[in-house]
């Protein structure tokens, strides 16, 4: 597989550097790998940490300015950030109001983010968590690890971003997070593999002519396969096993995610087919969201994530937002 | 009696046994998880080995510990805390003796393999690094290389398995069939144990 790459072992700090060169207006640390908005920390305002592993740009870099993220921890490719970038983010993030660290739910995640809000509450930083967890194609949580943090990501650091933004305290900006999290349900569809730079070919082997469905963001296999189907046959199945999951009775928000192979031209015809099912279904639309966001390196496919929303979480989520991967009202 | 020195190669055999098998760990991993394995054990193995040259702990507990923390802060991912909270574990239970017998040794690691399935919620026969530990540690009472081959043992019988922790776990049934990444490494960690003991 050919990538625009110098070596694999180089990827994350040259992509740091770009992003450094690009956005002067954040402090790039690329040998400590933590990205922080410049003007941080913001006095009478909740710090939010997020981070993971890289590979899913703009995820979470590309979301860190006014109105959403502090700070961000990028990790190897697919691999979890270690304990020491997230104490260091969250210290740098803190104007004595306390940090929220936003988690998707991989053990390794779970594990590093907590072995760090150990060691900053040893330092007198208050950090308080909220999990992510909306994947709904992972159905058994007692024989795996629970379901996974993807889409949703998006909007709980948005929503909950405006919420620090308007300097409401870390209990109300966590129970905000968490609402948002629970209110959103994902499911994601492979037509190809990714490839990470370490392997150097596709993580694993899709023929022609077949696609998977549940997939992750991270080139893990999904849980079924099936012949190839069209757009609108997609959207049913995605669809279906979102809002039998999450059951909305208020508008919501959609994402439609490119998983980084895939076409604009095919995501807004995906996002045409998904509008008339959730029609068909009489789940009325609050906003949409169309692109690559939340995305699995050079994998084709794509996710939906759909977060309903009561009158506050749709004014949070309108409110101003200035980062990289994501800006509107300023 | 086991001094720091054994200690110090021990982390160097492992090491260098994690760079030979790097491939075949990501390829393992390929299948049912991020096909990342072996780089990312890699990248921490070099870590530990360069920390102890430069700090030379003179106690066993010491190398552990400190490699242990060495792990948990360049290796990322689920495996750096659970392979650091193993050896730091390991190393606190091993307090600061200069020199420690293998029936303490053994002892230790089985405090150190508990601290790990506490961090993890992994039982044995959930297909993950439980699977080659347990064993090795229940057969460290005879000798290391009983060790060693209770742990390969260990790895190779997870292939029927499926796994219940980790990221494998997502794949459901599908990880029937394949070898645990994450117990195959944990193989290599006791091989490295039997190597300094020149067994």
């Amino acid at each position: 597989m050919k990538m625009l790459i110098n070596v694999p072992e180089s990827v994350v700090a040259d992509a740091l550097r770009g992003l450094a060169a690009a956005h002067p207006e954040l402090a790039v640390d690329v040998e400590n790998r933590v990205i922080v908005r410049r003007d941080a920390p913001v006095a009478g305002q909740v710090g939010l940490v997020s981070g993971g592993g890289s590979g899913h740009e703009p995820l979470h870099g590309g979301f860190v300015g006014p109105g959403m993220l502090s700070a961000a921890c990028p990790g190897e490719v697919f691999t979890s950030p270690v304990p020491d970038q997230m104490l260091r983010a969250a210290a740098a993030v803190d104007s004595g109001a306390g940090v929220l660290f936003i988690v998707k739910n991989y053990t390794g995640d779970v594990l590093n983010f907590d072995m760090a809000a150990e060691m900053a509450e040893d330092e007198g930083i208050q950090v308080a968590k909220v999990l992510v967890n909306d994947d709904v194609a992972v159905t058994d949580s007692l024989y795996t690890a629970g379901r996974r943090g993807t889409g949703a990501t998006l909007f709980v650091e948005k929503i909950a971003g405006a919420a620090a933004a308007e300097g409401m305290p870390l209990e109300r900006v966590q129970a905000i997070a968490r609402q948002v999290n629970e209110s959103s349900r994902s499911f994601g569809i492979a037509l190809s593999a990714c490839s990470t730079p370490a392997k150097g070919s596709p993580t694993f082997d899709l023929p022609p002519g077949e696609l998977e469905l549940g997939i992750g963001i991270h080139g893990e296999p999904g849980r079924e396969r099936r012949a190839m189907m069209t757009s609108g046959e997609i959207a049913e199945a995605a669809v279906e096993a979102v809002v039998e999951d999450l059951q909305p009775r208020n508008p919501v928000l959609v994402l439609v995610n490119g998983m980084g192979a895939t076409p604009l031209l095919e995501l807004y015809g995906f996002n045409a087919e998904v509008h008339r099912v959730l029609a068909q279904r009489g789940v009325p639309v609050a906003r949409v969201l169309v692109g690559n966001y939340v995305t699995s390196l050079d994998m084709a496919g794509a996710s939906l994530t759909l977060c309903q929303v009561d009158e506050e979480l749709l004014r949070l989520y309108d409110a101003p937002v200035k980062t990289p991967g994501l800006r509107w009202g300023v | 009696m086991l001094d720091a020195d054994f200690f110090r190669r021990w982390m160097t055999a492992t090491a260098a046994s994690v760079d030979r098998e790097a491939e075949r760990l990501t390829a393992l991993d390929s299948p049912i998880g991020d096909a990342d394995h072996g780089s990312n054990l890699q990248r921490g193995f070099t870590a530990v080995v360069t920390v102890l040259e430069e700090e030379a702990p003179g106690t066993p507990g010491g190398v552990l510990t400190l490699a242990g923390r060495r792990l948990i802060s360049t290796v990322g991912g689920a495996s750096g805390p659970l392979y650091g909270t193993l050896l730091r574990r390991t190393g606190k239970a091993l307090g600061d003796a200069e020199e420690v017998s293998a029936e303490q040794l053994a002892e230790a690691l089985r405090a150190g393999v508990d601290a790990v399935m506490t961090l993890g919620g992994a039982a044995p026969g959930d297909k993950t690094m439980i699977d080659a530990l347990v064993p090795a540690v229940d057969a460290l009472g005879d000798s290391f290389a009983a060790a060693r081959t209770a742990a390969e043992e260990g790895a190779v019988a997870t292939t029927p398995l499926q796994a219940r922790k980790g990221r494998a776990s997502y794949v459901g049934e599908r990880s029937i069939g394949h070898q645990d990444p994450g117990a195959t490494s944990s193989a290599l960690l006791i091989a490295g144990l039997a190597e300094a003991a020149g067994e």
